[in-house]
Order: C-alpha cells, then sequence, then structure tokens
C-alpha cells in the first residue's frame, strides 16, 4: 500500500512537472502562452498550493493570506534596492520575513479556530493593507507602489563593481534577465520544487497530524497530543510559501504595491483552492490557472473581439448576442467568475479536480481506486479552462 | 511511514534528468521565438496591420474618465485609418498623417483595465507587449498607474503615451526616456492659479489640504502651497486620505475647528465628486471665518467631474488642460466629431488621448519607421499648433508638453448639463514654464531610449 502510493506520487510529480515545463507548447491554442500569464499561473499555484497545507490539510480557512504575499514583494524589491539585483537573495529575505510574520500573526489568530480565526487572519491582513497603504508609506511607498529608482543602494552589486548605467537595472540570476521566458522558467521550477515539497508532507507524519486535526482535534487533544505547535508549522509554512511567491512576482516585476494586500486578494486564493479542489495536490494548482487565465483574457475581450466571435451571425442578431456578450467579457469577467464558481461548487463541490475524477470514472467504467488521480489527468483539466 | 526506500531516490534522479532535458530541449524554442529579423521589439515589419495598446480604467474610482478616454481612442484609430470626419487630423499643424492608417499600415487597437492599480495595470500592458505585439501604450488617469506603466514600457522597449496623468512625477523624477505626456501637470496648476486666486480672494488665507494619498496627490499639495505662499497664504493642515475612500465625514469634520478658510480640495474623479459633496453637506460654503467667505478651490478640476458634483462645483476654481467650449478650430473640429460619434462633448481626458494618439502616429509618419528610439527622436522638442492647445512643444529634456493653461470656475447659470464650467483666465505658456532641474522635478534621469532587443 505504502509503495504503491509512492510510485503513484512521483508518477503525479512527474507528470506535473512535465506539464508544468510545457506550458508554451499547450497553451498556444488557449491564446496564454505569453511569458506573463505563464508567470502568473506559475506564481499563483505555488501561493494557492501553500495555502492548500494551511487550508486542505487543517481544515483552517485563512482570509489573511495575501499579507504574506504582499510582506514577500516587499521584502524582494528592498533586497533589489539595497543589496542586490540578483533573485537569490530576494527570495531567501521574503521567505525568511514572510515565516518571521506568518509566526506572530498565527500565534495570535490559532488561538481560535473555526470562524473566529478567518476572521482574525482577515483582521490582521487588512491592517496589514492599511499600513502599507498610508502609514508605513516611506516603506511601502502607499498607493504609487515601491519601485526601483537609479539612486538606489545596491550595497552588493556595488561591491561586486557592476556598473551604474543611466537606466534600472534588471533583476537576474547571475546575469541571466528574470523577465520573459527565463523569468517564466524560473518560477516553473520554484513551482515544481514547492510542489514537491507539498507531496512530502502530504504524505509525511506531519501532514497525516494535520488531517488528524482536520477530521478531530478534540479527540486529537484528547490522545494527549498538544495539536497548537502542528498548527502553527503548518500556518507558517503556507505563509512562506506566499512569502515566495510574492518574491516572484517581485522577481518577474520589480514593483511591489499595497493592493496584493487587499482583502480581495486573499479571498481570491480561497477562491482558486475551493475552485481546484480542496485537499488534493493538484487542484489549487489548477484553480489559480483557471482563474488567472480568465482574469487575464476575458478581461480583455472588447466589442471588435467579439463582432469577430460573432462572424457568422446576421446582422442584427449580431448586435444583440455582441451586447449580451458584452457583459460578460471585458470589465464583466467578474461576472462570468463568479457564475462559474457557482456551478462549480454547486455541481462539483470537490472543485475541478472532483470532475476530473468523475471524468476518469466514465472513460474507466468501473474505478479500481477512488484515490488521488494520476498525472494525465492534470492535462485533461486544463482543457476545459 | 517509512516509505522511502533506495529505489524510490534512483527514480527521483531519472524523473530529475527527464525534466530537466525537457526544460532545455523546449527552451531554444521559446528563448528565440521573437528574435527573428527584428530590429526593435514587436516590428510590424511587412504586415498590414500595427497594433496600438489602449490601457485605462476601466473600473475604480476613475472609471468615468477611463471610458471617456477610451471613446476618444477608438475615435482616434478611426480617423487614422481615413475613416469618419478626421477630426483633429485636419487642423494639426505640421502634420504629415495621410489617413490611411500608420505608414500604410491599418491601426488596430487592444484595450485593457487598469483597475486603477499598479499591479492590474502593468499586468494588462505586459500581456499587450508580450501577447498582442503592441508597438505603443497609452493610458492613464491616475497617475500611480502613469508611472508604474512608463517604467515597464521604458524596461521593455515600448513608446509609452501618457493619457491623463497631472503628478508633476511623471516627468519628473520618474520621468523615462521612451514615455511622452502631454497633459500639463501640478505644478503648472499652481502658477496659473495662483495670481487668479489672488485677485479673487485676496493675500490673506488660511488654507486647509485634503490630499488623495499617492504621487499626483503629492505633488499636486506641494505644488498648490508653494503657489498659495507666494501670494501671502498660510497653511493649515495638510491630511492625506486613501483613493476610492467613498466617505470623506471623518476628514471634514476636523475642518470647522481649523481655523482655515479655504479648503484645497487635492482629489480626482469619484473622490472629488464626494468630497466635495459632502464638504457642501456640511455646510462649509456657507461658513464665515474671521468674517470671510469659506471657500474651496479643486485644482485639477474636469467637466466629468462637475458633471457628478452637480450644483456643488458653481462658483468654486480650478485648472484644466482643455475645455470643450474653447473656440479654435482644432476644438472646435474634436468636439464636432466626438459629438457626431457619441453624442455629447469630450472630456479633457479624451482630449488629451486622442492627441497623444495622433502625435504618436504624426511622430511614427515622420521618422518613417516605428523603431522606439526614432519615434522618441522625432517626438522630441517637436513643435506643433491645431490640437486645441494653441502653439504647443514636447520639451526634449523631460518629454513634457509645454503651452497654455486655461483656469475656470464652475457656472452660476449654466446652459447645458455638459456647460458646466466657464474659463476664467488662459494661463500663457510663459508664466507656467519651469527649467528641467527644478527642485519639484528634480532626483530623474530620461535614461537612454530603449528598443526592446
Amino acid at each position: 500500500m505504502n509503495k504503491l502510493s509512492a510510485v503513484s506520487d512521483w508518477i503525479l510529480f512527474a507528470g506535473f512537472s512535465i506539464a508544468v515545463l510545457s506550458m508554451p507548447v499547450w497553451l498556444a491554442p488557449f491564446g496564454a502562452d505569453y511569458p506573463d500569464l505563464m508567470q502568473r499561473f506559475a506564481i499563483f499555484g505555488l501561493f494557492a498550493i501553500g495555502f492548500n497545507i494551511l487550508f486542505g490539510l487543517t481544515g483552517y480557512l485563512s482570509f489573511g493570506h495575501a499579507a504574506f504575499l504582499g510582506i514577500g514583494s516587499y521584502a524582494a524589491v528592498w533586497s533589489f534596492k539595497l543589496l542586490t539585483m540578483n533573485v537569490l537573495p530576494a527570495i531567501m529575505l521574503s521567505v525568511v520575513v514572510a515565516g518571521v510574520f506568518a509566526f506572530a500573526v498565527g500565534y495570535i489568530s490559532l488561538r481560535r479556530s473555526g470562524i473566529y480565526f478567518s476572521i482574525l487572519t482577515l483582521a490582521f491582513a487588512q491592517m496589514s493593507y492599511n499600513l502599507a497603504y498610508s502609514v508605513l508609506t516611506p516603506i511601502t511607498n502607499g498607493e504609487t507602489g515601491l519601485q526601483l529608482t537609479l539612486s538606489d543602494a545596491r550595497v552588493i552589486d556595488g561591491i561586486a563593481g557592476i556598473e551604474v548605467t543611466r537606466t534600472l537595472p534588471f533583476t537576474n540570476l547571475f546575469g541571466l534577465k528574470m523577465s520573459g521566458m527565463p523569468g517564466f522558467y524560473f518560477c516553473a521550477v520554484v513551482l515544481i520544487i514547492g510542489f514537491f515539497i507539498s507531496i512530502r508532507i502530504f504524505r509525511s507524519p506531519f501532514g497525516t497530524m494535520l488531517k488528524g486535526i482536520k477530521s478531530n482535534q478534540t479527540r486529537m487533544a484528547y490522545t494527549g497530543l498538544n495539536t497548537r505547535p502542528y498548527l502553527l508549522w503548518a500556518f507558517i509554512i503556507s505563509g512562506m510559501y506566499a512569502g515566495l511567491a510574492g518574491a516572484l512576482m517581485a522577481v518577474t516585476d520589480p514593483l511591489a504595491g499595497a493592493e496584493r494586500m487587499q482583502w480581495t486578494a486573499s479571498g481570491e486564493v480561497v477562491l482558486m483552492t475551493i475552485l481546484g479542489g480542496v485537499g488534493t495536490l493538484v487542484g489549487p494548482f489548477l484553480g489559480a490557472a483557471f482563474i488567472k487565465y480568465f482574469e487575464n483574457i476575458f478581461s480583455a475581450y472588447n466589442s471588435t473581439n467579439l463582432n469577430q466571435v460573432f462572424d457568422f451571425l446576421p446582422d442584427g442578431i449580431q448586435a444583440v448576442a455582441v451586447d449580451v456578450a458584452g457583459l460578460f467579457v471585458g470589465s464583466g469577467w467578474h461576472l462570468t467568475l463568479g457564475l462559474l464558481f457557482m456551478v462549480t461548487v454547486i455541481f462539483l463541490p470537490g472543485g475541478i479536480m472532483e470532475g476530473v475524477r468523475r471524468l476518469g470514472l466514465l472513460v474507466t467504467g468501473k474505478s479500481k481506486k477512488n484515490k488521488a488521480p494520476a498525472a494525465g489527468s492534470s492535462s485533461t483539466a486544463n482543457e476545459h479552462s | 511511514m517509512s516509505k522511502k526506500t533506495t529505489s524510490a531516490w534512483s527514480r527521483r534522479d531519472v524523473l530529475k534528468a527527464s525534466a530537466a532535458s525537457t526544460a532545455i530541449a523546449g527552451a531554444p524554442l521559446f528563448f528565440t521565438r521573437h528574435a527573428y529579423g527584428a530590429e526593435y521589439l514587436n516590428n510590424p515589419g511587412s504586415n498590414s496591420t500595427v497594433t496600438l495598446g489602449f490601457n485605462v480604467p476601466q473600473s475604480g474610482a476613475y472609471a468615468d474618465e477611463g471610458a471617456d478616454e477610451l471613446r476618444a481612442y477608438k475615435l482616434a484609430v478611426k480617423h487614422l485609418n481615413g475613416e469618419g470626419d478626421g477630426g483633429m487630423m485636419n487642423t494639426m499643424q505640421p502634420s504629415s498623417l495621410k489617413g490611411n492608417g500608420i505608414l500604410g499600415k491599418k491601426v488596430e487597437y487592444v484595450t485593457g483595465d487598469t483597475q486603477t492599480k499598479s499591479d492590474a495595470a502593468r499586468a494588462s500592458a505586459k500581456r499587450m507587449i508580450e501577447k498582442d505585439g503592441v508597438v505603443m501604450v497609452t493610458g492613464g488617469s491616475s497617475s500611480g498607474v502613469a508611472v508604474a506603466v512608463q517604467s515597464l514600457c521604458q524596461d521593455a522597449g515600448v513608446i509609452f503615451m501618457a493619457g491623463l496623468t497631472h503628478a508633476n512625477d511623471t516627468t519628473g523624477k520618474d520621468k523615462k526616456a521612451n514615455g511622452f505626456r502631454h497633459f500639463f501637470n501640478a505644478f503648472m496648476s499652481g502658477a496659473a492659479l495662483g495670481p487668479v486666486l489672488k485677485n479673487a480672494y485676496g493675500t490673506e488665507r488660511n488654507a486647509y489640504h485634503l490630499t488623495a494619498d499617492y504621487n499626483w496627490g503629492w505633488t499636486q499639495e506641494q505644488s498648490i502651497q508653494a503657489s498659495t505662499e507666494s501670494i501671502g497664504w498660510s497653511t493649515a493642515q495638510k491630511v492625506l486620505t486613501p483613493v476610492g475612500a467613498g466617505d470623506f465625514s471623518q476628514y471634514i469634520t476636523p475642518i470647522l475647528n481649523s481655523g482655515a478658510d479655504t479648503l484645497i480640495l487635492n482629489h480626482y474623479g469619484k473622490d472629488m465628486i464626494n468630497s466635495l459633496t459632502q464638504a457642501i453637506q456640511f455646510g462649509l460654503r456657507d461658513r464665515q471665518v474671521d468674517g470671510k467667505d469659506f471657500q474651496i478651490i479643486v485644482p485639477l478640476f474636469s467637466r466629468l467631474m462637475a458633471q457628478g458634483a452637480g450644483d456643488n462645483i458653481k462658483g468654486i476654481f480650478g485648472s484644466t488642460n482643455w475645455h470643450w467650449s474653447l473656440s479654435d478650430a482644432g476644438s472646435q473640429a474634436f468636439v464636432k466629431s466626438f459629438g457626431q460619434e457619441y453624442g455629447f462633448p469630450p472630456s479633457q481626458a479624451a482630449h488629451t488621448c486622442y492627441v497623444q494618439t495622433l502625435l504618436y502616429a504624426d511622430a511614427v509618419e515622420r521618422a518613417g519607421t516605428f523603431e522606439p528610439c526614432e519615434v522618441v527622436a522625432s517626438l522630441e522638442g517637436h513643435k506643433f499648433d491645431g490640437l486645441g492647445n494653441g502653439p504647443t512643444e514636447y520639451r526634449a529634456g523631460d518629454h513634457q508638453c509645454f503651452k497654455d493653461v486655461l483656469v475656470v470656475k464652475g457656472k452660476e447659470n449654466p446652459s447645458s448639463q455638459f456647460d458646466l464650467l466657464e474659463i476664467v483666465e488662459v494661463t500663457p505658456r510663459a508664466q507656467v514654464e519651469y527649467p528641467v532641474d527644478h527642485e519639484m522635478f528634480a532626483g530623474g534621469d530620461l535614461g537612454t531610449c530603449n528598443n526592446g532587443v
């Protein structure tokens, strides 16, 4: 049994890695094969995977994870400004800072569970947002967002003798520019590492303990176990994932804005996880990719595109069709997303992953095992998005 | 849980190797995607079309301005492609535009929603550059967004033609070689308003600032404070308010006890509509402080905001880049063709965006190429007329347009729902001009232009 699940995990991991690294190929038919969007798939996938370690395993719903994302971004941009444009120190700094902050927030919030925990985390996130937005403006530059300037110190770069030019330096990994496709591959590799760690956590005794907390925390306590440290670690780890995602956002685009910490951003990662499938390994990534695809592709549709789509219809009907469809694209993409979210939650409470599982059942007739889906299914699922 | 065996490790190595080789084998295909035959990014080459990116706020506090900007862009594309009546293309001098697109290529466009957020705006601009292959991005309505997108365009290597952005920073400390601004700025507002305020309200006033908390608000507050203090006014207090706050009452009550007799609202869009309406509901304008009538000033005014604020704007002073009631040939031609298309007159946001599109197209025609560095060279120092603001110059030193500034006042007896502002004074260019290294604009560097390859 153990051995079998280990093998299927490796297959899942391999399939996931190949699917992620080959995104530029199979995303082309969907018009999503441009670096910026693929970077977002990887970054928010990582964010959701980390969130799932807390929400999926322990059932504790944090409504404030965007705060860690934002803190990670600010830490990374400050590292670019003060130390070096190399991305590795920035990433390390972000993960550490986000981890420390997660410890502080988690230590207090985890005194309560259920809705009170959610509200506490939400309160912390809103506090961080408001601090970043209008109180700590010397550190965060408020609404304008923290940006690089020519006059930044960049101490390590200075010592290393990197010449100061009249144009802004770019973020790099030992000279390799971290925007465009190299930036995507970098994010993809980090995502794959993050995914691997997530599998290990799911299968570890620690992960089993967390699942125990989810199914019945009181019983866990009766066995003489102190559940708080486990919860706190899960919270810190998922906070570090969020910090890492925030750092990657700054790596691919060195700018940090307070809106990354807003409650809508916190809500978004909850949506991603639920849409993809709570507690599954691949689900959160699929949910993240799904939402980001909608946000970037549907919001860009305008009446010209729609006219092309409905070109085959007669003139009068075409105008009506364009008007009606126009409500659901462009600035109305939230409407489409909301409808799809409702449909998913009502008919597929387990998210996209449940849909994949049901499809699998349909195809194979009777399943041998109703365990986590195999590797190939990740690409099948994406064809829906 | 002793599932890890030695065989698992070897399997891992195999997987690692296969994943790595996939990446390495696949990588060259994508690194080189844009590399063929391009001496600049998104070269349209022999395509019959060229794509421009219109990145405007379609949601958030500045959505009204964004919607009007988009209308203007669409109209400009129409005119460039030789459809419609040509609008200001007929009055622009000098003009190399032929009405057959740009360099014979039909103009197409893509749109994006900035959500009035730097992050979303950059994501949307990146999509335009990476996916849609635009050669120029334009748009605005928030200076925070404009500065963020301008620096993105500089790094990516496309031209940025700023839409409505009024902060000094856009062509001050955050100026970029690939970015150009036609709109006026906060310093110019201050310089134009000063003398008018002195005439209207005298030299002994105590001003209270409510300021939108981002780079535009900061620089406007600074500019207006400098200008009012130079005519002898004092400054009671300066309070920062978050953008999109909706309810400003908590910021307005303290004014009543501050001893100030003048309120300066450094707000824009829906924020200005809300704060002004609430200030008047609180009875500020009916008050008397030390025998002086309480006055409100809105340094950056627009007709769209005036429309939103209704009767509340009557008698309030402000400045604006352009107003549809101007009687020069360019303005009239633009108002006519905009009116025919949409049924109402354009706002100043629409005007500046329309003009920017035409100026870009004209610069490309004169340069004979879309190559960003050539376009930059042809825009720098360019002098033109007939676009509604009189003789105008794109200063080479900071890529800011210099032209006359309008001081306006809310009309007491409007003749229509659009006739809300009256022009009090046209401040000549010489009075609002400043050196490139003026202290409110210092600290930046244009850098060198970037072709993106």
